[in-house]
């Protein structure tokens, strides 16, 4: 089955941009890899039938982020200095965390499976009432509009409040040391 | 087992190098990046428990029956929102310690603080 091949293709180019980026001490390759990560998650999204999460991936994950972790890289350095001491701390910490998750795993039902709890409650009802409740085709857009507007609005408030935070934190006053960025540049 | 579970566990192993980064790297912006690289893996495992084998994208059409479930991805949708701006958050602090430590390593700034 050629999906099935490309899902696993997939999986392990994931796997590797994710280990790259982990072994990097570039900072600008490590924010490439990332965009390069999100990229294929979004290619990930369309293969696994979420179109409308695979073009904001795109645009806002990959797009929006990378953008920011390129503007912070350019106003704080981009090489990261090498720790001085090596701990197994956090290697033993991540595997412990991760057979953990995969001791959780093997009860769930498994990929693909459509008598999986998850499609038994409510998404039927969103499938089959939608069209005759709000009029449009596309079950994703009149979840996130129509019968959850509430937590989009919610999410409006999130945005602004980190838009505030951001000004608050760099754009409202004036720096005390000039020369970060605009024509004092004397770094 | 292993062809029914062998995507979770793909994503379990991308959300623990995420995770990696954030505790052992002991530079603020690659830690962020870290965040976000657990991030992006999490939606995937979401994304991955609402499809269906052989199923459609959730746009309703003629002669079609077995859909994915899109709650999730309207779930995921949210999040990656709220997460660009968490993320925007994170990378404002970052260049205000800049300003104000002069360095984005935790140990340097540690160091300064006397702290550890």
């Amino acid at each position: 089955m050629l999906i099935e091949v490309i899902n696993i293709v997939l999986l392990a180019l994931l796997a590797v941009t994710a280990i790259a980026a982990v072994r990097l001490h570039d900072l600008f390759a490590v924010a490439m890899m990332f965009g390069i990560y999100s990229l294929l998650a979004a290619v990930m999204f369309v293969l696994l039938d979420a179109v409308d999460v695979a073009f904001t991936e795109a645009a806002v994950g990959m797009g929006i982020s990378t953008v920011l972790m390129l503007g912070t890289i350019g106003l704080v350095g981009r090489h990261e200095r090498a720790s001085a001491h090596r701990s197994l701390l956090p290697l033993a910490v991540v595997v412990a965390t991760g057979v953990a998750l995969i001791y959780g795993t093997l009860d769930m039902p498994f990929f693909g499976d459509p008598d999986a709890p998850v499609h038994q409650h409510v998404a039927p009802f969103y499938i089959s009432e939608s069209p005759s409740q709000t009029g449009v085709p596309n079950v994703v857009t009149s979840i996130l509009a129509s019968y959850r507007g509430y937590d989009t609005l919610g999410e409006l408030a999130v945005i602004f409040t980190a838009g505030v935070g951001v000004l608050g934190l760099l754009g409202l006053r004036r720096r005390k040391r000039p020369g970060k960025e605009g024509p004092h540049d004397d770094r | 087992m292993i062809a029914g579970l062998y995507n979770y566990w793909i994503v379990i192993l991308l959300m623990m190098t995420g995770f990696y980064v954030v505790i052992s790297s002991g530079n603020l912006v690659k830690k962020i990046i870290g965040l976000n690289l657990f991030q992006a893996s999490v939606f995937i495992l979401y994304i991955s428990i609402g499809k269906i084998a052989n199923g459609h994208v959730p746009i309703l059409q003629e002669g079609v029956s077995n859909y994915s479930n899109p709650l999730p991805h309207v779930l995921i949708l949210t999040a990656i929102v709220v997460g660009v701006s968490t993320t925007a958050l994170g990378l404002a602090l970052v260049v205000r310690i800049r300003e104000t430590y002069d360095s984005v390593e935790e140990e340097e700034i540690h160091r300064q603080d006397e702290s550890l």
